[in-house]
């Protein structure tokens, strides 16, 4: 089901636009951002925290917080709109079409269940995953019971649980940050989603452990044709698994290109800033280049491009006039006046 | 001068004694810190790198006599600090700082950048009265890119990279020697951590300060340290110098931590999982090396026998039976891109 679109975009966000209700007032926390994401394919969402990265993930499931609302744009997951539907719906676009795995698996897992009873709920809640996976199209009670208990092993083998028999039973504290990761993403898979975000899911990991689940991801990718919709702040993590990049700065999608030539030749200043921002451990010390300033509040945006108080390359019309997105190569677009995005 | 360190640990050992019942006495011992050793020479920055659970934070607490150690012995300039009680103290306080992790647990919420600032300058004596105490507080306040007039703001109307500006001052305006950074960017973002961290570099180098870097970070501790010390299980598994510890490690925990962390390049070979398995416990150590069970070159002789640190080379120990195995064994086979 995943991936058998092959080059059918899987998710569409056109010109999202989002407010945020603080203090009284409505505050623009997403600007016309727009996302596509093909079947099987991994998309790195990247930004530094309050870029918006997060906010706009949120979108697609239905999942703002009771502060925002959405006033624009369209969210298309396999071609049909998610905005503007029925909270019915959405619980369906939530249980079987988008996976949602979030940083921190010890508040997702419920503490009172074993790992194989959470797994085997997703069973319940969805029966045609297991009606459609073996002969008789309709099962027993106990029967389905069985099954339910079978394919939650061999999810747990699936991500690489070692001795997945034992696990099944345990409770989530009974397992480290790292196989709770793996349950969740366990869990993730055996709705057999259309798509799967994945929000800074090794932020919360030690290294070696992070390392595991990378590599896990990797496989998965090519194993079940998982299509990713990967968030992180770790340019790293976007060079090892991503195949396009996009960028996000104050609310803003800011560059958005295939993995390569994003690093060969990021083009927006802040995408350079970034990744020249970030120390690599065989590369020499001098590359270590910081930018100076934070990024602004919400509450009080720049006008025109809100990188250009920070910005080394600065135009005049950057202080005026919001850059929009051009297109200066094959599925290479670009939010900056350098590039001439002088519309919007 | 150069020769000698500013600081020296022997035999630092903290463990923690663990009660899960009330009743029950002698239900175990968390071994934080289990033995370790190093020298911090002056001028130099050394770096202690770990995962979470290795002690390393422990071993800061214990520097700055936050903890009493179980056993072993911290000189600081020579002079012991088991003994020192009163007025040696309050030296010593001036002498070492230390910057935390986290900005909002070291800043009161409902005091002012000028009040932070000047409680040291007169606790410590640095400054005579409140005047001369606020002069420095400008001074240091400018001295880390921070404009004065902050000083009248309260923690929660600075941003995270501003907070910790300002913990640096504060650390820096007693004029320590010895300035211990524990995790000091893990809180910020990218773009203020490459801040922060030239920062640090600009302010060692102006005032010739000696840095001990905490941190589970490998690049930030390659980009800031001379010296490098990598902890497991409350122990230093590999010590030696910054570019050799990165480029020829031979300890099979410091190449799987080295090939652990993702490189921003997407040519570059993927991350590679050298390292079974998570973190053991430190209340049930593993026998033997305690790296063993998620080691994947690991002999009988490493599930019995502790291996002692030891000089392999000149300046670059190693506590492991089969030094450098990691680098001579095929790659495991790296999970990653295709094509």
């Amino acid at each position: 089901m995943a991936g058998a679109g092959g080059q059918a975009a899987v998710l569409e966000v056109r010109d999202l636009c989002v407010e945020l209700g603080i203090g009284g007032r409505w505050i623009r926390a997403l600007n016309d951002v727009s996302l596509t994401i093909r079947g099987g394919e991994t998309l790195g969402l990247v930004g530094e925290s309050g870029s918006g990265k997060s906010l706009t993930a949120l979108c697609i499931p239905g999942l703002l917080p009771g502060n925002a609302r959405v006033v624009g744009g369209s969210i298309r997951l396999m071609g049909e709109e998610v905005l503007g539907r029925s909270e019915a719906e959405l619980n369906r676009v939530r249980t079987r079409s988008v996976a949602f795995i979030f940083q921190n698996p010890t508040t997702f897992l419920n503490p009172v269940l074993t790992v194989g009873a959470q797994i085997a709920e997703i069973f319940d809640l969805s029966p045609e995953l297991l009606d459609g996976t073996g002969p008789g199209a309709r099962l027993s009670r106990r029967a389905r019971r069985r099954r339910a208990w079978l394919e939650s092993v061999e999810y747990l083998r699936l991500v690489r649980i070692p001795d997945p028999e034992r696990i099944v039973r345990q409770y989530p504290f009974e397992l480290s940050g790292g196989m709770q990761q793996r349950v969740v993403i366990a869990m993730a898979l055996a709705r057999r989603p259309h798509l799967v975000i994945a929000d800074e899911i090794t932020t919360s990991l030690d290294v070696t452990v992070q390392a595991q689940i990378l590599s896990l991801l990797a496989d998965l990718r090519r194993s079940v044709g998982m299509t990713l919709l990967l968030i992180t702040h770790d340019m790293g993590i976007v060079a090892q698994l991503a195949d396009r990049v996009a960028v996000m700065y104050s609310g803003s999608v800011v560059e958005s290109a295939d993995v390569r030539s994003l690093f060969r030749e990021a083009r927006h200043p802040y995408a350079r800033a970034l990744l020249e921002a970030v120390p690599t451990i065989h590369g020499s010390r001098t590359i270590f280049q910081a930018i100076p300033g934070a990024m602004p509040a919400l509450s009080d945006p720049p006008a025109g491009c809100r990188f250009h108080p920070r910005c080394p390359r600065v135009l005049a019309q950057c202080a005026t006039v919001r850059p929009a997105s051009v297109l200066t190569g094959p599925g290479h677009t670009v939010a900056c006046h350098l590039y001439g995005g002088d519309a919007a | 001068m150069t020769t000698s360190p500013v600081l020296e640990v022997a035999g630092l050992v903290k463990h923690f004694p663990l009660r899960s019942h009330l009743f029950d006495r002698r239900a175990g011992r968390v071994r934080a810190v289990d033995g370790v050793d190093f020298e911090v020479p002056a001028g130099r920055t050394f770096g202690l790198v770990g995962e979470s659970g290795c002690g390393k934070t422990t071993v800061a607490m214990l520097l700055v006599k936050l903890l009493a150690p179980t056993a072993g012995r911290i000189a600081f300039e020579g002079r012991d600090l088991a003994g020192i009680r009163g007025r040696a103290v309050r030296e010593f306080r001036r002498g070492v700082q230390v910057v935390f992790q986290d900005p909002h647990g070291s800043l009161d919420p409902r005091q002012t950048m000028r009040s932070a600032l000047i409680e040291p300058l007169l606790t410590l004596g640095v400054a005579a009265d409140r005047a001369h105490a606020l002069d420095r507080a400008v001074e240091s306040v400018e001295m880390v890119g921070l404009d004065a007039e902050l000083l009248r703001r309260l923690p929660h109307e600075l941003s995270g990279g501003q907070r910790q500006r300002v913990v640096i001052a504060r650390a820096l305006s007693v004029a320590p020697r010895l300035v211990i950074l524990d995790e000091p960017t893990s809180s910020v973002d990218v773009s203020v951590q490459a801040q922060i961290l030239s920062l640090l570099a600009e302010l060692k180098r102006r005032q010739g300060l000696t840095y001990l870097l905490i941190s589970h970070n490998l690049v930030v501790v390659r980009y800031m340290s001379d010296v490098v010390a990598v902890m497991y299980l409350g122990k230093i598994v590999e010590m030696a110098g910054s570019a050799t510890l990165f480029t020829a490690a031979l300890h099979p925990y410091s190449t799987a931590l080295i090939s652990s962390i993702p490189v921003p390049d997407p040519e570059a070979p993927s991350v590679a999982a050298l390292a079974r398995g998570d973190v053991p416990s430190p209340v049930r150590l593993p026998s033997g090396c305690r790296y063993h069970p998620r080691c994947p070159y690991a002999e009988p002789v490493c599930r019995e026998v502790d291996p002692p640190l030891r000089e392999l080379a000149p300046g670059h120990h190693a506590a492991c039976h089969f030094p450098g195995v990691a680098r001579r064994s095929a790659p495991v086979a790296p999970a990653g891109r295709t094509g």
